[in-house]
């Protein structure tokens, strides 16, 4: 044993390199540093514009509550959207998330385009695809009813097939040995395993729907996004300021409802 | 079993109301005669795009909009990690803390969470004008509601035993923090970040919308101005990037783990 | 020398802790403490150097009242106690030797230790420590690649680092399997007669609490219901305190011993 002052070092392991780290480090510096001054984002830019960002706040307040009248219609277009878009997308889903998982079709012929295409569908955000509906369709609550339907195929079809992916084989070997089809080994072997968490998915995707409903009427899709751009046009942010509120309590209600039927579901 | 029948007429029936109040307030006009003229110039578009459009010596590019585009998501991200740390820690519940403190942090982050970001990236152009600046606000304010959720359930999780450690070795509240709360939590705040900065790019790619800068001003002005081959070679652009960013930020998040 | 005068703990609930202990342990000493779970074991050493609150009495360290000790003059005091976990308390994720360091951090300024800044004495105190207890080549390997025998004398470093007068050891060896016990407990007897630190442990298994111990205490519901020499300790003794015969598990086994 050596004294508390002498460097056991000579009989230590060679203290690993830090490089990866530094160099880590300064790699994520630089991105940084570059996006902020390519975008002009500054601190300074960011205090001049404080006066600016509480003169925004000081006229919203107090809230126009009159405009409550005025955007009820809206909220409850708002959501039928949602409604409408998710129940589209929940039952187009089901025949992909079947060709999407592994352990009912075999094929990686029908498996790997039918997740290619779930995987490219998930990479359009809702908006833009809520905007070439509207090109197509024109302006009102159609095209963003399809947007909604599309984007909740991409979500609830993935999230659904990876549970499928995880039931327990038993059932599923228990109906081949009695001699069924493969109809009848997927009604019988997979949809009672699948089928709560399948209606827990599609509340979930209720809920993204909800609030993507919100902002679709922006792009001309129909609900109560059309007043935001409507009122901040206007520059009466007191009539913003209420839609805000009202956009927000309606979510947090569905979110609150719709949180509990799932926890009774599972 | 009696109620449990009861139960399910009364969803059945509640679900039929449901669907009827929500098609009868769809109005269906039928489809446009242009419609699928439209849908075919669209498919055309994408499948012969604006190749031209990929880069341009003089700028307004699709390469350079989509560098603005992932450096908005890059600053957003960087601003939520950073500012949503105090959230976290105050909205985590953990032993011996109130409760009321905790659930009111929780609070604030369910309402930041909910408040839509698009709404949150005009305030922001009204604020410091439009451009990419208010649109990585927009960002970065909107994700601290979902990040300082994720943190903080982290924070919850994070095993108390090194802490105790380190509270009977003398250290102070800070060290305590710096020695044994930050190398636990460290890891999945950032596979947190690497995540939302996977949502961001796709945010960002449609906050031009609003005048809050990215691929989004060049699209809404080739949707508005109907040419749909440039239309087609921006959402080319945006699938590309987009799962490039995913492929890349799900690497690094395994290697996290 | 630790003092406990008529320390009493009871909890909101009304059920008492600890009732009415009175103790004086001696400088070098090496006590073991015995009971059921349960009995106020790990209660009364966590009040020693105050993770847990007393709620009547004192205790006096080296003559300084740790339970009226406030702010810097607490964490002084704890900086003179040791203390090891029965779940270890590393930080998994970081190094054997940023552990061990974290040992140290009651002796510096908040900035030089986030800072990293420990002195050379520092690294060498913490490198001499784990070659104590013989694991000095895994110095820069990540805790959780360790066995949990091996994590065990990295804590043990940790409290060796910290320069402790004290050492508490709550249960160290309920996770380890008979022969890494014997090691750990090896360790710690090692370090009692070599650096005279007085040691305080905790234990389940009898055989072993007569092999090392110089003092057993026997704890029943929070109160001592034995304290003497090993000689003392009779299976009779055992009894009493457990309020009834030896079980089997009670025993480590001679195989280990």
């Amino acid at each position: 044993m050596n004294g508390p002052g002498t460097s056991p070092a000579s009989r230590l392991p060679k203290k690993p390199s830090r490089i990866k780290h530094y160099l880590t480090f300064i790699l994520i510096v630089w991105m940084v540093w570059g996006s902020a001054v390519a975008t002009d984002s500054t601190f300074r830019e960011l205090f001049t514009g404080l006066p600016e960002m509480w003169k925004l706040i000081d006229e919203m307040f107090p809230p126009n509550w009159r405009y409550f009248d005025n955007v009820v219609p809206a909220m409850l277009d708002t959501i039928r959207m949602a409604i409408a878009g998710t129940t589209f997308g929940a039952i187009i889903a089901i025949p992909f998330a079947v060709i999407s998982a592994s352990n009912i079709v075999k094929s990686p012929w029908i498996l790997y385009p039918a997740r290619f295409v779930l995987n490219l569908i998930r990479t359009i955000p809702d908006l833009l695809l809520a905007a070439l509906f509207v090109a197509i369709f024109g302006l009102g609550l159609m095209p963003g009813v399809l947007a909604l339907a599309v984007f909740s195929i991409g979500l609830i079809a993935k999230l659904t097939y990876e549970a499928t992916e995880t039931i327990d084989p038993g059932p599923l070997e228990a109906m081949t040995s009695v001699g069924a089809n493969r109809i009848q080994r997927i009604v019988f072997g997979v949809v009672p395993q699948v089928a709560a968490h399948y209606v827990s998915y599609v509340l979930y995707t209720f809920e993204i729907n909800v609030r993507a409903a919100a902002v679709l009427g922006l792009v001309g899709a129909g609900g109560i996004g059309l007043y935001y751009e409507k009122t901040l046009g206007f520059l009466e942010y007191d009539k913003t300021n209420s839609i805000i509120l009202f956009t927000l309590a309606v979510v947090l209600l569905i979110d609150f409802i719709s949180t509990k039927l799932r926890e009774k579901l599972l | 079993m009696k109620r449990r029948i009861w139960l399910r007429w009364t969803i059945v029936a509640a679900l039929i109301l449901i669907y009827v109040w929500t098609f009868a307030g769809i109005r269906f006009d039928g489809i446009k005669p242009t419609a699928g003229k439209i849908t075919h110039s669209i498919f055309k578009g994408i499948f012969s795009p604006d190749w031209n459009y990929v880069y341009l010596p003089e700028g307004e590019d699709l390469l350079r909009g989509l560098l603005e585009t992932l450096e908005i998501s890059i600053l957003g991200s960087v601003i939520s990690a950073i500012v949503c740390v105090p959230f976290a820690f105050w909205s985590a519940s953990r032993r011996g803390k109130n409760r009321a403190v905790s659930g009111s942090g929780k609070f604030v982050l369910s309402f930041i969470r909910t408040f839509p970001e698009l709404v949150m990236a005009i305030l922001f152009t009204k604020a410091v004008g439009p451009g990419s600046f208010a649109g990585a606000l927009a960002l970065g304010l909107h994700s601290i509601g979902m990040l300082g959720k994720l943190f903080a359930e982290e924070v919850e999780n994070m095993d108390a035993g090194p802490t105790e450690a380190l509270i009977a070795t003398g250290a102070n509240r800070f060290q305590v923090l710096w020695f044994a709360v930050i190398p636990q939590v460290l890891p999945g705040f950032l596979s947190y970040s690497l995540y939302r900065f996977e949502i961001n790019v796709r945010s960002a790619t449609i906050l031009g919308f609003v005048g809050a800068g990215g691929i989004g001003t060049p699209l809404i002005f080739a949707l508005s101005s109907r040419n749909w081959e440039r239309v087609g070679i921006i959402l080319l652009g945006i699938i590309v990037m987009v799962t490039l960013i995913d492929l890349i930020s799900g690497y690094l998040r395994r290697k996290l783990a | 020398m630790i003092e406990l005068r008529n320390v009493s703990k009871s909890y909101p609930n009304g059920t008492k802790g600890l009732n009415r202990i009175n103790l004086t342990i001696g400088k070098g000493e090496f006590v073991v403490i015995v009971g059921l779970s349960g009995a106020g074991k790990s209660t009364m050493l966590r009040s020693i150097n105050r993770l847990h609150e007393i709620t009547e009495g004192e205790i006096l360290i080296e003559g300084k009242s740790i339970t009226k000790a406030k702010g810097a003059g607490l964490r002084r005091i704890r900086r003179d106690i040791g203390m090891v976990f029965q779940s270890f308390n590393l930080v998994k994720r970081s190094s054997v030797i940023r552990n061990v360091l974290a040992g140290r951090v009651g002796y510096h300024s908040t900035l030089r230790t986030v800072l990293g800044l420990f002195p050379k004495e520092d690294i060498n105190l913490a490198l001499n420590a784990l070659e104590r207890v013989n694991i000095l080549e895994k110095a820069y390997i990540r805790a959780d690649q360790l066995s949990g025998g091996q994590q065990q004398r990295v804590a043990i470093a940790r409290v060796l680092a910290q320069q402790a007068k004290i050492i508490l050891a709550d249960e160290p060896v309920a996770s380890l399997d008979p022969l890494t016990t014997k090691q750990v407990m090896d360790d710690l007897r090692k370090i009692n007669q070599e650096l005279g630190i007085t040691t305080i442990v905790n234990l389940h298994y009898i055989d072993l609490a007569r092999e090392y111990a110089t003092r057993i205490i026997g704890l029943r519901a929070g109160e001592v219901v034995f304290d003497g020499p090993v000689a003392e300790a009779t299976d009779e003794v055992f009894a009493a305190i457990y309020g009834r015969p030896i079980h089997k598990d009670e025993l480590l086994g001679e195989a280990a011993l």
